[in-house]
């Protein structure tokens, strides 16, 4: 797979009216055919409005989003067969059986009924619902109906995937399921989710677009992302009983120029520094300097969560 | 017209399922049986609970004619409730419950949701009329002697297209508003409206009310001209026409 399997345009979705809320602010983005892309806002960032507006749910108010070069337009439905859907809140109908439900979504995505029956099969097995298919989706529980809001995505194989907040409603379990599912769907389709939780960002993507207030605050390869925004954090635990040595420590860390942000935790402190050559050579001497004895020192990894916070402005 | 034979089937599915289609066949079921019973024993069950307040006044002896008058009456005040209650939840229902946009971001096309919706209600519509006209003609065949078979069924048609326009506006008030309660509302208002500018005669064929006329004459056999049956015949087609093809306008421009 090579190319952009999704473009944005200067995407933009105001609702209201000109005077309304804009939920989308003139998005330019390209997502590369075979990536798992991750898409991560806080609430109301404009994740969801996005993702409409790619599979065709929302009609932009400005700009354009096109799947391997056709431009989706909602009145046009045949733009969609190649696109796998997941919605934030799966809502399916309550009389059907899941199985029915799956080989109903195959046939929408042009499978014949035989071809369809056979898939939905299948997939329900790969989600672990195979046990359940039969029963009615209004009894099934809400990690079941995310199950089967990936079964039916998966049914037709699609080559792009869209997924709302995929693990929103499963547990550990499903939750370690889906993302491994992910993981194997990688080499055949381009993957596009939305989540708040970024430890399966971490886990799984391979490009990371950060959204707030409508906007993409940035976007590129993971590892890029963390070398290029993430602070260093150093990790220190002092020994047990110097509660006032370390707030000392604490304080005179607070007023140090590179030094960006001290957050106090159970076992010690967190350091956030600006300047990872200084804090090297000078980081060790302040603390000796301020008389607490360390049980532990590192310098810790940066998360995407520290990216992120960075990023859209909520740092503590 | 995308998805149209998948969803129909769907929509079929689910009226079996959730028991639109065995209810309503029910309640025409019922019209049907009891129409050509009350218009025959009507007259002895007002004697025997009247008994001497009527004194002198004759009732008339009922004939097929009075089935056909009873059968119509009550398919269009049942039958009409039948269509509104069937049309109104078709997409707001489906909207709230967040199933249109599964379907949507499938590649069924919006004419083809809308499409399968309109057939189903029609064909759950068209059975259970002629469950009804069936039946009645049966009971009326054994109460009063066989009746015309061709008129009968000119009335079954008619009654269904005069249902049709009711189903039809308040699957407009459902597909414009998304509230299933306010499509109700909007199908009931305009049986009201419609009946009541009905009884002005000169409106009157133009309206679904004016289809009873020409109905109920086809029925018993007496004559018909073609205007008469054709004027509001077409009306009642256009109205549903403008209906429903404003409920596609509207429906094209919604976001899911």
């Amino acid at each position: 797979m090579s190319g952009a399997a999704v473009s944005c345009d200067g995407l933009t979705k105001r609702f209201g009216g000109s005077s309304g809320v804009l939920a989308v602010d003139r998005l330019d983005l390209e997502v590369p055919a075979g990536s798992v892309f991750g898409l991560l806002g806080p609430n109301g960032a404009g994740k969801t409005t996005t993702l409409r507006l790619i599979t065709g749910l929302a009609t932009p108010t400005a700009g354009q989003a096109t799947i391997d070069g056709t431009r989706i337009d909602p009145r046009d439905p045949g733009a969609r067969r190649a696109i796998g859907v997941l919605d934030q809140e799966p809502r399916y109908y309550s009389w059907m059986t899941g199985r029915e439900l799956v080989a109903l979504a195959g046939q929408l995505q042009g499978l014949t009924a035989t071809e369809a029956r056979a898939r939905a099969g299948t997939v329900l097995e790969r989600v672990g619902l195979a046990d359940a298919a039969d029963r009615r989706i209004g009894g099934y529980s809400g990690g079941m109906r995310q199950r089967l809001g990936i079964a039916q995505a998966l049914v037709s194989g699609p080559s792009l995937l869209i997924l709302d907040e995929p693990v929103s409603s499963l547990d550990p379990e499903g939750r370690r399921d889906l993302l491994a599912l992910i993981a194997e769907l990688r080499e055949r389709a381009t993957i596009i989710f939305s989540t708040h939780v970024l430890a399966d960002v971490e886990r799984i993507c391979d490009r990371v677009g950060i959204l707030d207030h409508g906007r993409l605050v940035t976007e590129g390869p993971l590892d890029e992302l963390l070398a290029r925004y993430a602070l260093p954090l150093y990790r220190l635990d002092p020994e047990p009983g110097q509660d006032a040595a370390v707030a000392g420590l604490a304080a005179r860390l607070r007023s140090t120029e590179w030094i960006d942000r001290v957050t106090e935790t159970e076992s010690g402190l967190i350091v956030s520094v600006s300047d990872a050559t200084l804090a090297s050579s000078g980081l060790l001497p302040i603390v000796v300097a301020a008389g607490v004895r360390l049980a532990a020192y590192e310098r810790v990894r940066p998360s995407l969560e520290d990216v992120f916070l960075r990023l859209v402005g909520r740092a503590a | 017209m995308a998805g149209l034979r998948v969803l129909l089937r769907k929509e079929l599915l689910e009226s079996w399922r959730t028991y639109r289609l065995p209810v309503v066949a029910g309640l025409f079921l019922f019209v049907g049986l009891s129409s050509p019973l009350l218009a025959k024993y009507l007259p002895e069950i007002l004697k025997a609970a009247g008994g001497d307040q009527f004194g002198t006044i004759s009732i008339p002896t009922p004939t097929a004619a009075d089935a056909v008058d009873q059968l119509w009456k009550n398919l269009a005040q049942f039958g009409a409730f039948a269509a509104i209650i069937l049309a109104m939840g078709a997409v707001a229902g489906e909207k709230d419950r967040g199933t249109a946009a599964f379907i949507l971001s499938k590649t069924a096309s919006r004419g083809g949701f809308l499409g399968a919706k309109v057939v189903a209600i029609a064909t759950v519509l068209a059975l259970s009329t002629s469950l009804a006209v069936v039946v009645a003609w049966v009971y009326t065949a054994i109460l009063f002697g066989p009746p015309s078979i061709a008129g009968w069924v000119a009335m079954g048609l008619l009654a269904w297209v005069g249902l049709g326009a009711w189903a039809a506006i308040t699957f407009l008030g459902s597909t414009v508003t998304g509230s299933t309660a306010a499509a109700a509302g909007i199908g009931f208002m305009a049986l009201l409206v419609l009946s009541i500018v009905g009884a002005i005669p000169s409106v009157a064929p133009y309206t679904p009310g004016g289809l009873a006329g020409p109905a109920i004459a086809l029925a018993t056999g007496a004559s018909v001209d073609v205007g008469d049956v054709i004027v509001p015949l077409a009306s009642t087609m256009s109205l549903i026409a403008i209906a429903l093809g404003a409920a596609a306008w509207s429906f094209r421009r919604q976001e899911m």
